[in-house]
């Protein structure tokens, strides 16, 4: 499946071969659930690729394989970090963890902080992480909190208490705090109304201009066709075969 | 976080109670400035592998493997006793599941703090006084109570006061028995952003032990899952609780409300 | 005395008090379990001094025996007698006269001699005990010289009355290795105990522990950079005597809140005054209280 639209990519930045999935369910007399088989594609530096496609095709739980957060049992997830090729299905956790920290940024739909924190330190820490000083991160996270239209008065207070449309708005500037070369989308606009919507597209174009590579899931049509550069159609796997 | 060796190399370590099993056969690598959460139920083995790995139990076969300071990696058991102890109140912490078994309830707040230093030779009382009432602040204690007595404390302040009086002696390990199982749940929150802060403000490398998913899933950077004495899982701890493969991990995941 | 043997005790039991002096000597500052014996007087009251003073005491020895200084206190007196009923040997009250010294809570104002033995009675003799309750732990502690919690005490002084206020049974350690309690002298006796040339021995009767100082061996009571050892001073000199250096006790007398301060070490004013020393108030104790009132 290499991509025919585009300019010959000659590195990729993320690259899916033969990617398989299933869950076994052993809590429910192992029950085998199949979630992905076969799954191949490639995002080049500067691309962004939609995953389109019914509920249950797997689009959430492709993102989380790359991520690392599910398990895969067949295929490569190849990663371009730092130079290296980091395959992600069968790297060490200290490897994940560090891809992680300086490559493969994710925002997903639900945020998951701990109860205490600010929220301006919710969004500064993944900077913070990849050793930028206190200040510059505090003034990355200040600027998207603006551009997301976090009022001030909320971002001394920790995120638990907020909408669900600011929390997705924490996380995406969480996401974005940090210039991640390849970036993980899932329903980034879920919950926003349309200047943020807006604001949302400006920063994946940005983060395209820099040349970063999205893949997303995006429900919404008019962001999808704005964003995305191709569009990989799945189909739930029982159908699929 | 990678450092050319791990801090703790840990390999085939068993214990009994006679007949009974503790734990067998666990082996795992702990790198610099890692959080490695061991998981299970109560009976699983868990605090009888974190006393065997702290030396506070000798194990029946195995090895832990620390990398000391100044003389590259050593099986602890195989140290002298007063190297294995000066090496457990300089380099390492422990905090205990209930404050009252890691702390001396008979001495104040500051003298807690204080002690760790004054045992390995410190003789200045400004100086010593001086780090109490930073450690003190550190954990969110206020700097006055440095002279009141640990009993004047609620819970959550004396399991922070524990903490202070691990870390002032900047130790490289720590091991966690439950740190907020003792703590109602609106203080559990404080004290899991507290040490979440201090461990990557220091870099520490911690292995805490825990019956609760979430405050594993905060803490740790990895997962080892035990049941009846053994490691049935492991791995990246968002992946183990997200996409669990061992029967019993799914069990227990699916029997806690919020992961 | 008939039916006992000299000394009180039997031939046997002196013999295994004096294996323990032994080793105890040869260990400065280790507490050296003994089989103590019961005595005919309640612990607390010098049991263990007692026993060491009979496993050493010959019939040449001349047995001085003090409590808080005093030579006339029931407890100095009951002791010095049941030595003189179950050995004979001569007893004194003063301190160049005497070769064993038995005493509690105080060390003789007067230098001891290489000739002369000091028998301390102790209450409680692990300097750890407080630190740590459990035998087994403190013997470790010992054993690998894990001493820097001792400090912890001390740090607790100073936090709470912003000096080091412990002011007796002060810590020390002997001979660079042995943490140790000097039983309960006040800390002004604490310099004595430090390369004194008399044999200094330390009997715990009811703890079964023998422990010693030998001749000049170094005794450090413990202390911070910023907070160095000091022993108590006194603004008043003895009332009787005027001597202004030695250990002072406050005596009350009359009822009408009259107060002098006189040497604690009663030989050691005797002597003085004896010398033609002459206090502020020579007389206060040696007459009736209205006369020395105004």
């Amino acid at each position: 499946m290499s991509p025919n639209a585009v300019p010959p990519a000659p590195e990729f930045a993320l690259a899916v071969t033969g990617l398989g999935k299933q869950f076994t369910l052993h809590v429910q007399g192992g029950v085998v659930l199949p979630v992905l088989s076969g799954m191949n594609l490639e995002v080049a530096p500067g691309e962004c690729v939609a995953l389109n496609g019914p509920s249950g095709a797997g689009k959430s739980s492709l993102l989380r394989l790359v991520y690392g957060n599910y398990r895969a049992q067949k295929g490569s997830i190849r990663v371009r970090h730092r130079g290296q090729v980091v395959d992600v299905a069968t790297a060490t956790p200290q490897k994940i963890l560090e891809l992680r920290r300086h490559t493969l940024g994710y925002v997903s739909q639900f945020l998951r902080v701990i109860p205490r924190v600010p929220a301006i330190d919710v969004v500064a820490e993944p900077a913070r992480a990849v050793g930028m000083s206190l200040a510059e991160a505090e003034h990355r996270a200040e600027r998207l909190l603006s551009r997301l239209r976090i009022p001030e008065r909320l971002w001394s207070l920790p995120p638990a208490t907020f909408s669900g449309g600011e929390q997705q708005r924490i996380n995406l500037a969480r996401g974005f705090v940090v210039d991640f070369p390849v970036l993980l989308l899932d329903e980034p606009t879920a919950a926003l109304d349309a200047d943020n919507r807006r604001t949302v597209m400006a920063l994946i174009a940005e983060a395209k201009g820099r040349g970063a590579a999205l893949l997303g899931i995006f429900h919404d049509a008019e962001v999808r066709e704005a964003v995305a550069d191709r569009v990989i159609a799945m189909r739930p796997p029982a159908m699929a075969a | 976080m990678m450092a050319a060796t791990p801090l703790l190399q840990v390999r085939g370590l068993t214990r009994r109670y006679g007949a009974r099993i503790g734990c067998r056969d666990v082996s795992f690598d702990l790198w610099p400035g890692e959080v490695l959460g061991i998981v299970g139920e109560s009976g699983s083995g868990k605090t009888t592998l974190l006393k065997c790995l702290s030396a506070q139990l000798e194990p029946d076969a195995g090895q832990v493997v620390y990398a000391t300071r100044d003389e590259g990696p050593r099986d602890i058991f195989a140290l002298s006793e007063p190297r294995r102890r000066l090496l457990m109140r300089t380099d390492w912490g422990i905090v205990h599941q209930h404050p009252v078994e890691g702390l001396r309830m008979g001495v104040s707040a500051g003298a807690n703090v204080g002690e760790r230093l004054m045992a390995v030779g410190a003789r200045n009382y400004g100086r010593i006084r001086a780090s109490a009432l930073d450690w003190l602040g550190r954990v969110e204690i206020a700097r006055d109570r440095i002279d009141d007595m640990p009993r004047t404390f609620s819970g959550g302040m004396l399991q922070r006061l524990q903490i202070a009086r691990n870390l002032v002696s900047s130790p490289r390990l720590v091991f966690m028995d439950e740190p907020t199982g003792s703590l109602d749940v609106s203080v559990q929150a404080r004290l899991l952003d507290l040490l979440h802060g201090l461990v990557a403000d220091l870099g520490l490398s911690v292995v805490v032990v825990t019956h609760d998913l979430a405050v594993a899933r905060l803490l740790a950077h990895r997962l080892m899952v035990m049941r009846a004495g053994s490691v049935v899982e492991e791995g990246l701890t968002d992946q183990v609780l997200d996409d669990p493969q061992h029967a019993y991990t799914q069990l227990l995941v699916a029997s806690i409300l919020h992961p | 005395m008939d039916g006992y043997n000299f000394a009180y005790l039997d031939e046997q039991t002196k013999r295994m008090i004096r294996r323990a002096i032994l080793k105890a000597v040869a260990i400065p500052g280790y507490q050296v379990p003994f089989a103590s014996r019961e005595m005919p007087l309640p612990y607390g009251w010098g049991t263990g001094g007692i026993q060491v003073t009979a496993a050493i005491i010959g019939l040449a020895d001349t047995l001085k025996v003090i409590d808080q200084g005093a030579d006339d206190t029931t407890n100095a007196v009951s002791i010095r007698r049941f030595f003189a009923r179950t050995t004979g040997v001569a007893t004194t009250e003063r301190t160049a006269d005497a070769t064993i010294i038995q005493t509690r809570h105080r060390i003789p104002e007067r230098s001891l001699r290489a000739d002369q033995i000091i028998v301390f009675q102790v209450p409680i003799p692990e300097p750890l005990r407080w630190l740590e309750p459990r035998e087994t732990e403190t013997r470790k502690m010992h054993a690998l010289s894990e001493y820097g919690a001792m400090h912890v005490k001390l740090y607790e002084d100073v936090a709470r009355h912003g000096r080091i206020a412990t002011a007796y049974d002060y810590p020390v350690m002997v001979g660079g290795r042995y943490l140790m309690r000097p039983s309960p002298i006040p800390k002004f006796d604490n310099p004595k105990l430090d390369r004194s040339p008399a044999l200094q021995l330390f009997g715990a009767g009811r703890e079964k522990r023998i422990y010693a100082v030998p001749p000049h061996t170094e005794v450090y009571s413990l202390d911070f950079e910023d907070h160095p050892f000091e022993v108590q001073k006194w603004e008043q000199a003895c009332a009787l005597c005027g001597a202004g250096d030695s250990f002072l006790d406050e005596v009350i007398v009359d009822d009408r809140g009259g107060r002098i301060f006189v040497c604690s070490d009663s030989d050691h004013c005797g002597e003085r005054r004896a010398a033609g020393h002459v206090g502020a108030q020579p007389d206060a104790l040696g007459q009736p209280a209205d006369k020395v009132a105004p």
